[in-house]
């Protein structure tokens, strides 16, 4: 008893150590930067309100290529971090592997799925927010034509471009849709100079609106937009303070909720291990209306809700480029 | 008819945004390889100068004083270079590498240092970004078939610094063909020997040219950070320092064929761009991939024997040593 109220005390004046003796959260962060203001920047951003609310220190490492990654995830395990949020689909081999070795360690991974009994996989519904600024840019557009550009060629982003078509297409069936992606490899998530130069491409054969679904690469796009008076959609976290005036809208994914409820979860003792997907109607994904787009897209609301509305209904529905590998629908 | 017109017109222009970097660290690498020293560190030496402009116009507001802060850097790690390479004989491949991981770490760290924004810096607006400039009577000409709209549409409409980049490819085959500076500059690189006989200073000459690469180097860097883009953005050169060195072989180490084969890399990335997705006539998609990596198998393919040997200086890559016979 008195050992314990000993350690009561400590753990009142030292708040910080008692936590952090309870979990040491960490995140592995995919490639490109931590502040790309985007994928990366919303998870950190979950991550600081955590630390915020709890006072407790997220460990962090930003692999800058991907044989790093393997190494990051174990060296965070064998420190003892618990839980590990992994950041993207380029770490589900890794995890894979590493989540192996260290089987009372709990892991998180956002954009796929790792099927170990320690791994959480969070997966968003990207295909239906990318419906949504899909509808948003079809809406907008004066010429017909709507361009997208994506970050590295991989199943996932054409997801994103698949259902930003079928939303354009729905509001506008004779609407033309530009897709370009930055590269093959890593490296598209973050080159601007490449992704302004894709924009102007597309601007250039009339498209008036442009969505870019790629990291840090995007920040270039928005600059092209800004550049050529076009508008610009961002993505995963809210941009529109970027360039405001140019930018629509953001197709929003809270990455950053993922982090923060796998760390409040293991903190709390209800952490559980299983796929996780998050889309509208968890309010996992969506488009942002703020202070600085709220001029621009305020003849459009009304429409956007009715659609909102369909697709948590189930009336429309939104072909999901990763179950076939093909934009068919 | 008219759509192929406006296809080629817009890939021209995007031609040049695209290859004015090359061009200017080519010229920068023919300056320094020219005198005998080997000049993998271009891509560092860019870097190095979109960095600091990047970061001095966001202080200043100004472009220009940008441009002058990126060309001292990128002069500094030129020197650095210089002194590894030229006064202590070091292995000039293994200075240059050196540079690059450098100027990549380098920059990367002082950014998070200064800007807090993962080795970026902060976004550029107004005047602390070189804008596009539309040259005199664009406008008029652009009803002109072909010609005017070609000048109205392919020539008018970039920044200065693209200017600037077609303007030094005469000048820099000036300085090397037509003056003296020029001409020792060459024979330092061919024979330092007999430079040396005749009581000019090999070390003194290298040093030169080094320093004009680096200057060079650096208003490619700022057109990187401050022209093409609003900002510095970690490893944002992307490979274009050795784009530009195989540029400068494609032309086996002379001016104006620098000139063709940057602007071909430039508008084979321009086409690249808009193949995408797009498909020809008979042959169906092309391949991204394929287009992408034309600029390497054509610089391999055309070395191999179209265009005859690549002759590089005969002392490039020799440290000189007054004793060695």
């Amino acid at each position: 008893m008195k050992r314990r109220l000993l350690g009561l005390a400590i753990s009142l004046l030292l708040p910080t150590w008692a936590y952090s003796a309870e979990i040491s959260p960490a995140i592995v962060y995919d490639l490109g930067t931590k502040f790309d203001k985007s994928f990366n920047e919303g998870v950190s951003n979950g991550a600081k309100r955590f630390t915020e609310d709890t006072k407790v220190e997220v460990r962090e490492f930003e692999p800058s290529n991907d044989s790093q990654i393997e190494q990051a995830i174990r060296k965070m395990a064998k420190r003892g971090s618990d839980p590990i949020v992994s950041v993207g689909f380029s770490q589900a081999n890794a995890l894979g592997v590493v989540a192996k070795e260290f089987p009372d360690t709990s892991f998180t991974i956002i954009d796929s799925v790792v099927d170990q009994p320690n791994v959480r996989s969070v997966t968003f519904r990207e295909e239906q927010g990318s419906f949504l600024v899909g509808a948003l840019a079809a809406l907008a557009s004066k010429t017909g034509k709507i361009g997208f550009v994506g970050g590295q060629d991989i199943a996932l982003i054409r997801k994103f471009a698949c259902g930003y078509e079928q939303g354009a297409k729905y509001v506008n069936k004779d609407i033309e849709v530009f897709q370009n992606m930055t590269g093959s490899t890593g490296a598209a998530w973050n080159n601007p100079t490449k992704g302004g130069e894709l924009a102007k491409s597309q601007f250039d054969r009339g498209a008036d609106v442009v969505f870019a679904a790629a990291g840090g690469t995007g920040i270039g796009v928005y600059q092209a937009a800004k550049d050529n008076g076009k508008y610009a959609i961002g993505v995963d976290s809210n941009q529109n303070h970027l360039h405001p005036g140019t930018m629509l809208s953001s197709m929003i994914k809270r990455v950053d909720n993922a982090a923060y409820d796998t760390f409040k979860a293991k903190m709390d003792g209800t952490w559980t291990s299983g796929i996780v997907s998050l889309g509208l109607a968890e309010k996992g994904v969506g488009w942002a209306v703020d202070e600085h787009n709220e001029k621009i897209v305020e003849p459009f609301k009304e429409k956007m809700a009715a659609i909102e509305a369909d697709i948590i209904a189930d009336k429309i529905k939104i072909h999901d480029y990763m179950k076939t590998n093909s934009c068919e629908y | 008819m008219n759509d192929i017109l406006t296809f080629i017109t817009l890939a021209l222009d995007a031609t040049l945004r695209v290859a004015t970097p090359l061009i200017l660290a080519a010229l920068a690498g023919l300056f320094s390889e020219r005198s005998g020293i080997v000049d993998i560190g271009l891509e560092g030496k860019m870097l190095v100068g979109a960095f600091a402009a990047g970061a001095v116009a966001y202080w200043t507001g100004s472009a220009w004083l940008g441009l002058g802060a990126a060309m001292l850097a990128s002069m500094g790690f030129a020197l650095l270079h210089g002194l590894a390479c030229i006064t202590y004989q070091g292995n000039q491949v293994v200075s240059g590498v050196a540079i690059n991981i450098l100027a990549s770490g380098l920059t990367t760290i002082l950014g998070l240092a200064w800007f807090h924004q993962g080795g970026s810096t902060p976004p550029l607006v107004g005047a602390q970004r070189f804008n596009d400039i539309t040259l005199p009577g664009a406008d008029a000409l652009k009803s002109v078939p072909v010609l005017g709209d070609f000048y109205a549409n392919v020539l008018s409409g970039h920044n200065i610094l693209v200017y600037i980049a077609l303007l030094l490819v005469p000048f820099c085959a000036w300085v090397l063909y037509k003056t003296r500076f020029g001409l020792r500059i060459r024979a330092v690189g061919e024979n330092p020997k007999a430079v040396d006989t005749a009581g000019v200073s090999v070390a003194l000459l290298r040093y030169r040219a080094v320093l004009i690469a680096g200057a060079l180097c650096g208003i490619a860097g700022a057109y990187l950070s401050t022209a093409q883009n609003a900002q510095f953005i970690r490893d944002m050169t992307a490979g274009q320092g050795f784009m530009a060195l195989a540029a400068l072989i494609f032309a086996k180490w002379r001016p104006w064929p620098i000139l063709a084969a940057a602007l071909l890399f430039g508008f084979l990335d321009a086409l690249a761009i808009r193949m995408q997705g797009v498909s020809l006539p008979l042959i169906g998609q092309v391949p991204v991939q394929l287009i992408e990596s034309l600029p390497y198998i054509l610089t391999v393919v055309l070395l191999a024997g179209f265009i005859g040997k690549a002759m590089p200086p005969k002392a490039l890559g020799l440290p000189y040593l007054k004793e060695q016979r």
